[in-house]
């Protein structure tokens, strides 16, 4: 398994949230809060047409973030 | 047991959880809306009984989290706390949870139900749930959280009298066990602060706890007691992030992380999920958000938007001018002539206009986002559009405010409340009136009918037509570059996240859009309104006296203080190209921007306002006596127009940004700016333009 940031994820790939690589608090709270804690399975839906930002699968429900802030999630890539 | 009799409740839960709809099916049309004191947030509050006690029901901005990070989130935050100076405490909460989201939206009900408050949680969307294959057992979930769970339809109605009785049967708990841990160390440490804030800022105990996972989760410590209580709890919470370090327990994220943990092993025994092949959401989306057919739907939607408040309201518009062409001719009838037959028909009647013009594009406006928000597809327009906003520091949901604003800024400044951030809201809000609205373009019109000779270009464009779109290039371009630069200096905010639920498709409910629309009229109507009433009525005060009798319209006009303003006005405007009678127009446009056509019509004695042709040839052929040269030349036809497309001459929208922004710093700012703005590229095109001898 290999660990890459949210944003290097294909469409349909999932990884497990490893780690944050972001020291602003209050950024990492707010991403917590929505669901995506340690150990939580993320699947990546699509892009916007622009190629950003990504649309992601996360608790049963679809958010969606700029790969600027997707950036620093880490994630384990998960063989689908 | 006594029975429990709660005067206020208050309604809670996250964005997009069905809360509104469940508002209005419980308050009907009893409602409240207003703000907040100091702050740009809505509040909405309505009245249902229980049994025969009349309750208040405050309907909370939606949150994810009693942690706030917009202003919006902490007037739910203070208030389910207890801190709010405005609103006493809820004796009891409803707490909406979304059952298609059923882990996220308990995280809320969680910290809710930690506040000790009475609380009941209203199941929504079982219906959609089903769709998706999602099953939630409501009878495990009430025991496992230890509060009452209705499930509730609120457009069917269902579970609203199941909703109240659970409601009259609460009563006030004392000590309820919290049923999430976190670890050990970290239960130590918060049970010490809880104690010290006990003490010292005689917090009650829920609110304690609280407070005490916020200062161990916060960055440094920070709190609102006095001197000497805040040194002792300092020390107290400092010490303690120390004993977490020596645990290495990361605290910013311990409590979070234990309270989805406890959230996701209930949810094994209540929540079933069947993998459904493609939800019909998405399926929508593979064509709404497509590389292609996202955009093609995209435009699509808001040509026909465009085209209801730009062409569309015209129909009900001119009704509304005959109406009150109609009670003008009555009024001139029955009311003796004089000043109070004059201030009723020119002041008071043409301000009542004024008001109730904007009405049929604002009604049509939220009509189409109402259907947009409640479908669900106004996120998916963001999502779409953010990369392109982000480039002029923007957000995704500027973009339907901007465009609206092609028609009329009021409207398009009154859409920006679906943006969360207040400094995106903002920015979009300031640069909204550089999008050139239809009041514009009878000046434009004109302008350009006089000034720019009718030859067509690579036989297939006409050089009118090359003018008036450049004129909407124009705005566009100051409207962003601006953007960019309020988001890079005044309005620069410490992070801005794009993180936006896209919830599932819906079929709107006709309901909460009509609700939606009849708040916003009534809204403007009553903030915007009266403002603009007050203000038309002075203008005309200020264009009919000092009264000369026996005189021309144009004579009279000239004498009064708006004639006198002209001409008082005429040496700042001279640089610009203009005259003392284009400043008494640029006086008359304060009421709405078309009416320079007719200031102008009346300056140059023309009596009906269809006789265009004539008003073109006496301008055209205005000569100034001083220097006996023509006084519009294209070249001052292209300074008017260039500024009409950047001053801020509209009062009414200069009322709308004072009523959204909840004072009169924003506006001030706005009309500063694009008068400095206005004034300095005039003078620079004239300046060029003279330069070259144009």
């Amino acid at each position: 398994m290999t660990e890459v940031s949210l944003n290097n994820l294909l469409v349909g790939e999932i990884g497990i949230v490893s780690k944050f690589s972001s020291n602003d608090n209050s950024f990492r709270q707010r991403l917590m809060e929505m669901g995506i804690t340690r150990g939580t399975k993320i699947s990546v839906e699509r892009f916007a047409p622009l190629g950003d930002p990504i649309e992601i699968s996360v608790r049963g429900y679809r958010l969606t973030l700029r790969k600027k802030e997707a950036e620093h999630i880490v994630v384990q890539r998960k063989r689908s | 047991m006594n029975t429990f009799h709660p005067q206020i409740i208050a309604l809670a839960g996250n964005p997009n959880s069905g809360k509104t709809t469940l508002f209005n099916a419980l308050t009907g049309m009893r409602q409240k809306v207003g703000n907040y004191p100091g702050v740009t947030v809505e509040k909405k509050e309505g009245k249902f009984f229980l049994e025969n006690n009349e309750i208040t029901l405050l309907d909370l901005p939606g949150t994810y989290s009693l942690t706030p990070r917009s202003p919006d989130e902490k007037i739910t935050a203070d208030i389910l706390l207890g801190k709010s100076e405005f609103v006493d405490t809820p004796q009891a909460i409803v707490c909406v949870v979304d059952a298609n989201n059923l882990e996220r939206n308990l995280f809320l009900a969680s910290q809710i139900i930690d506040l000790q408050i009475p609380v009941v949680v209203a199941l929504t969307m079982l219906d959609n749930a089903e769709n998706s294959g999602v099953e939630i057992d409501a009878h495990r979930l009430s025991a496992l959280l230890g509060v009452p769970v209705v499930e509730v339809n609120a457009l069917q109605k269902f579970g609203l009298e199941k909703l109240k009785k659970a409601l009259l049967h609460l009563h006030q708990q004392k000590n309820i066990l919290r049923l999430w841990k976190m670890p050990e160390p970290v239960e130590k440490s918060c049970e010490e602060i809880q104690k010290v804030l006990e003490q010292e800022y005689r917090y009650s105990s829920p609110v304690a706890f609280f407070e005490s996972l916020r200062l161990l989760s916060s960055d440094t410590f920070q709190s609102n007691g006095n001197e000497t209580s805040n040194g002792t709890v300092k020390k107290i919470v400092e010490s303690n992030y120390q004993k977490l370090e020596l645990f290495e327990i990361d605290r910013h994220a311990v409590a979070i992380e234990s309270r989805y943990a406890w959230i996701q092993s209930l949810c094994i025994h209540v929540l079933k999920v069947q993998k459904t092949a493609e939800t019909i959401s998405d399926k929508l989306d593979r064509i709404f958000t497509h590389k292609i057919f996202g955009f093609v739907v995209f435009f699509l939607l808001m040509g026909i938007m465009f085209q209801s408040i730009f062409a569309w309201s015209n129909y009900p518009m001119e009704l509304i001018d005959n109406g009150v062409q109609f009670l003008a001719s009555n009024i001139r009838q029955s009311v003796p002539s004089g000043d109070f037959q004059d201030l009723l028909v020119n002041g008071v009647l043409s301000g009542v206009g004024a008001v109730i013009m904007f009405l049929p594009q604002i009604l049509f406006l939220f009509f189409f986002l109402g259907i947009l928000e409640d479908s669900g597809y106004m996120s998916r327009a963001a999502f779409i559009m953010d990369k392109l906003m982000s480039r002029f520091g923007l957000h995704g949901k500027s973009f339907i405010p901007l465009l609206s604003s092609f028609a009329c800024a009021i409207p398009g400044i009154m859409s920006t409340r679906t943006i969360e951030n207040t400094q995106d809201r903002l920015a979009t809000i300031l640069v909204a009136p550089l999008m050139s609205c239809s009041a514009r373009l009878p000046v434009y019109t004109l302008m350009v009918a006089a000034f720019v000779p009718s030859v067509m270009l690579f036989g297939i464009i006409s050089l009118p037509a090359i003018v008036i779109i450049s004129l909407y290039l124009v705005g566009v371009f100051f409207a962003l570059t601006l953007a960019a630069v309020f988001k890079k200096t005044i309005l620069k905010s410490a992070a801005s996240f794009f993180i936006m639920e896209l919830p599932p498709y819906r079929i709107p409910s006709w309901k909460t859009v009509g609700m939606y629309m009849w708040e916003r009229a009534m809204h403007f109507l009553q903030r915007a309104g009266t403002i603009i009433l007050g203000v038309s009525i002075i203008l005309w005060f200020l264009a009919t006296y000092p009264k000369l009798e026996h005189a021309t319209p144009s004579e009279r006009l000239e004498h009064s203080f708006v004639g006198k303003a002209g001409h008082l006005i005429e040496p700042i405007i001279q640089p610009l190209g203009f005259d003392w009678k284009i400043g008494i127009g640029m006086m008359g446009s304060l009421l709405q921007r078309e009416v320079f056509v007719s200031t102008m019509g009346t300056i140059y004695n023309i009596q009906t306002s269809d006789n265009n042709s004539s008003l073109l040839q006496k301008m055209q052929n205005d000569i100034d006596t001083r220097t006996g040269e023509k006084i519009f030349t294209p070249l001052v036809a292209i300074c008017l127009m260039v500024y009409y497309v950047l001053a801020m001459q509209c009062m009414s929208t200069i009322a709308v940004t004072r009523r959204e922004t909840n004072g009169w710093k924003w506006p001030l700012v706005q009309f500063g700016y694009m008068t400095v703005l206005a004034y300095s590229v005039t003078f620079a095109v004239h300046f060029v333009g003279t330069f070259f001898d144009f």
